[in-house]
């Protein structure tokens, strides 16, 4: 067994508001911007609440001064995502919430999170899922290594603390190859759906949840002007967003023995072979 | 008429498809340079010449970190070839390189890229295809990272002189993030999943088998697929998944194969070209979406299919 850190661990899990990706989700045709009416907690998102959760529990817990704050930042109903990571083990939440963040791309949207988490000061670790499930992009974590001038560990399939040294150990994919990588902290730690079975909260998590503190910033509470966010602050512009036309149902056969067969006369039809 | 530049971190003897689908892409602008951040093969200059490539520049560097040396090689290329657009491959280390690097030169980053025109408008698409949406930048180079499958692959009958230079570079200044331990993966005699033209994929309907899966896909010269309930079952490779969590494919032909269908499924796979699916349950919501479905018990359907198919190819 590796040896628990002796210096407590502040650690900022980053959690995202995403509308539920198991109903149809839509553009809206005016503002070119996500209907984000009927959102939960980005589901990915629960592997990195496990991560920071699980690797407190793994130096001593809670008890040993380690922190993990849940971060977000969104309108008002982001920090419904807050709340659920509370319940899952976070010890306290953090949410900016102005108005002017609202078009942000990647760049804007790093920009804002790096000044929130220097504004929460002297963390050693950013956990984040490995995507958001509605913008999908998942680069947001890269960006803000760069920014915080923080090694990248993104793509975690497995992750490894080191106390001692205070170092972690990732296994990513990359080309042809699975590499493991360390890394002294600080760090952003970005992780997969291959590293850990996040928790469902108890009812004594949720209870407990509901003690825990949750503290509201603005743009001008962590020292960032509007126009560093929102549209002004990004470096690119959505022209234009329209809804595929919806796939047609073609024919349906049952397979009376022959059906193997049809699909190779198909096939055939469609120049497929 | 803009200037592109194409990164690639690394480039074997022989291109793959996804990267000369970027030179191609690339060949359409006023200058073409391509940088890569490994040695350069021989073989591999001779197929670069054949997209209108003017210049390659090699930046060979240090195997023992990780990120770093791509960061260093794509900043100097930025700056030495003054292109407006960069275009990388899409996967998850070329989207970081290209993010960061729009944040550091304060430039933009567009990714799921389809197609970017010659006025820089880039096409992509948005929540898992089921959105065709247009984006520029507003700022500085623009970084682009472009979806295998996407740009038909098309070199030029005459392949032209490629100056070859290397690249200038600044070490890295990044906190460093040694590799430890390298795992080559299995080799595969299949196509890449991402790129194939045929993909057979299977879910929970296969219960355990996947022959049948692989044998078909054997037959079409396709790459073999999987859901989120396969590979966590252990039946396959976690990097055969196709979804919200794996990897997403647009292939021209998908075969779907006890697989429900499910909304986190079809986010892997609903911009193929065409859709058959098989499946036992004739209320699967796969059949919403397949040009051609059949109902019925894929370990019978599959193999019949991949015998007449050799049959017909004999």
């Amino acid at each position: 067994m590796t040896e628990e850190t002796t210096v407590p661990l502040k650690i900022v899990v980053l959690v995202k508001h995403v509308p539920d990706v198991q109903f149809d989700r839509h553009i809206d045709s005016a503002s070119l911007r996500l209907d984000r009416s009927e959102s939960v907690l980005s589901e990915l998102d629960e592997y990195a609440v496990e991560a920071a959760v699980s690797l407190v529990e793994s130096q001593g817990g809670f008890a040993a001064g380690h922190e993990v704050i849940a971060a977000t930042m969104g309108g008002k109903s982001a920090s419904n995502s807050v709340k659920k990571a509370l319940q899952m083990g976070a010890s306290s939440g953090f949410h900016l919430n102005d108005d002017a963040l609202a078009g942000s791309d990647t760049v804007a949207t790093s920009k804002a999170l790096a000044a929130l988490i220097e504004h929460v000061g002297d963390v050693d670790l950013v956990v984040t899922g490995m995507s958001s499930t509605d913008a999908e992009t998942s680069v947001v974590p890269a960006q803000l290594a760069e920014r915080l001038n923080f090694a990248q560990l993104t793509h975690a399939l497995a992750v490894e603390f080191d106390g001692a040294s205070r170092e972690l150990t990732i296994r990513r994919d990359h080309a042809d190859r699975t590499l493991s990588l360390t890394a002294a902290l600080p760090a952003v730690l970005s992780v997969t759906d291959q590293a850990n079975e996040p928790r469902y909260p108890n009812f004594k998590a949720i209870m407990a949840a509901k003690k825990k503190s949750i503290t509201e910033v603005d743009l001008a509470g962590i020292g960032l002007d509007a126009e560093a966010v929102g549209a002004s602050g990004s470096r690119s512009v959505v022209l234009d967003a329209t809804a595929r036309p919806a796939r047609e149902a073609g024919t349906v056969i049952n397979d009376s023995g022959q059906a193997g067969i049809a699909l190779v006369d198909f096939l055939a039809e469609q120049k497929l072979i | 008429m803009p200037s592109a530049l194409v990164f690639f971190n690394e480039l074997s003897d022989a291109p793959s498809k996804a990267q000369r689908e970027l030179l191609t892409l690339a060949s359409r602008f006023d200058r073409a340079t391509l940088a890569v951040a490994s040695e350069v093969p021989q073989s591999a200059q001779d197929v670069v010449s054949g997209y209108g490539v003017d210049k390659l520049l090699v930046a060979p560097g240090n195997d023992d970190v990780f990120i770093d040396h791509a960061l260093s090689a794509l900043a100097a290329a930025v700056k030495q070839s003054e292109a407006d657009v960069v275009l990388v491959a899409n996967d998850n280390f070329n989207r970081e390189i290209a993010a960061r690097l729009a944040v550091r030169l304060d430039g933009a980053v567009i990714t799921d890229a389809i197609d970017v025109s010659a006025d820089l408008v880039v096409t992509k698409d948005e929540l898992a295809g089921s959105y065709s949406a247009q984006a520029k930048a507003t700022n500085g180079t623009l970084f682009v990272t472009v979806k295998p499958n996407s740009i038909e692959d098309a070199p030029q009958a005459q392949g032209q002189q490629l100056e070859v230079q290397p690249l200038d570079y600044e070490a890295a200044a990044t906190p460093a993030i040694r590799i430890v331990a390298t795992e080559a993966k299995a080799v595969s005699d299949r196509p890449k999943l991402t790129e194939a033209r045929v993909v057979v994929a299977g879910g929970r309907g296969v219960n355990g088998d996947f022959g049948p899966v692989e044998d078909l896909a054997d037959a079409l010269a396709g790459a073999v697929g999987a859901s989120r309930a396969a590979t966590d079952a252990g039946w396959i490779s976690h990097d055969a998944q196709i979804g919200q969590t794996g990897v997403t494919v647009s292939p021209q032909l998908f075969i779907s194969a006890g697989i429900s269908g499910a909304i986190q499924q079809k986010a892997g796979m609903q911009t193929s070209k065409c859709i058959i699916a098989i499946n036992k349950d004739v209320d699967a919501p796969v059949f919403e979406i397949a040009d051609f479905g059949i109902v019925g018990d894929l370990a019978k359907v599959l193999p019949q299919a991949a015998e007449e198919i050799r049959r017909r190819q004999a």
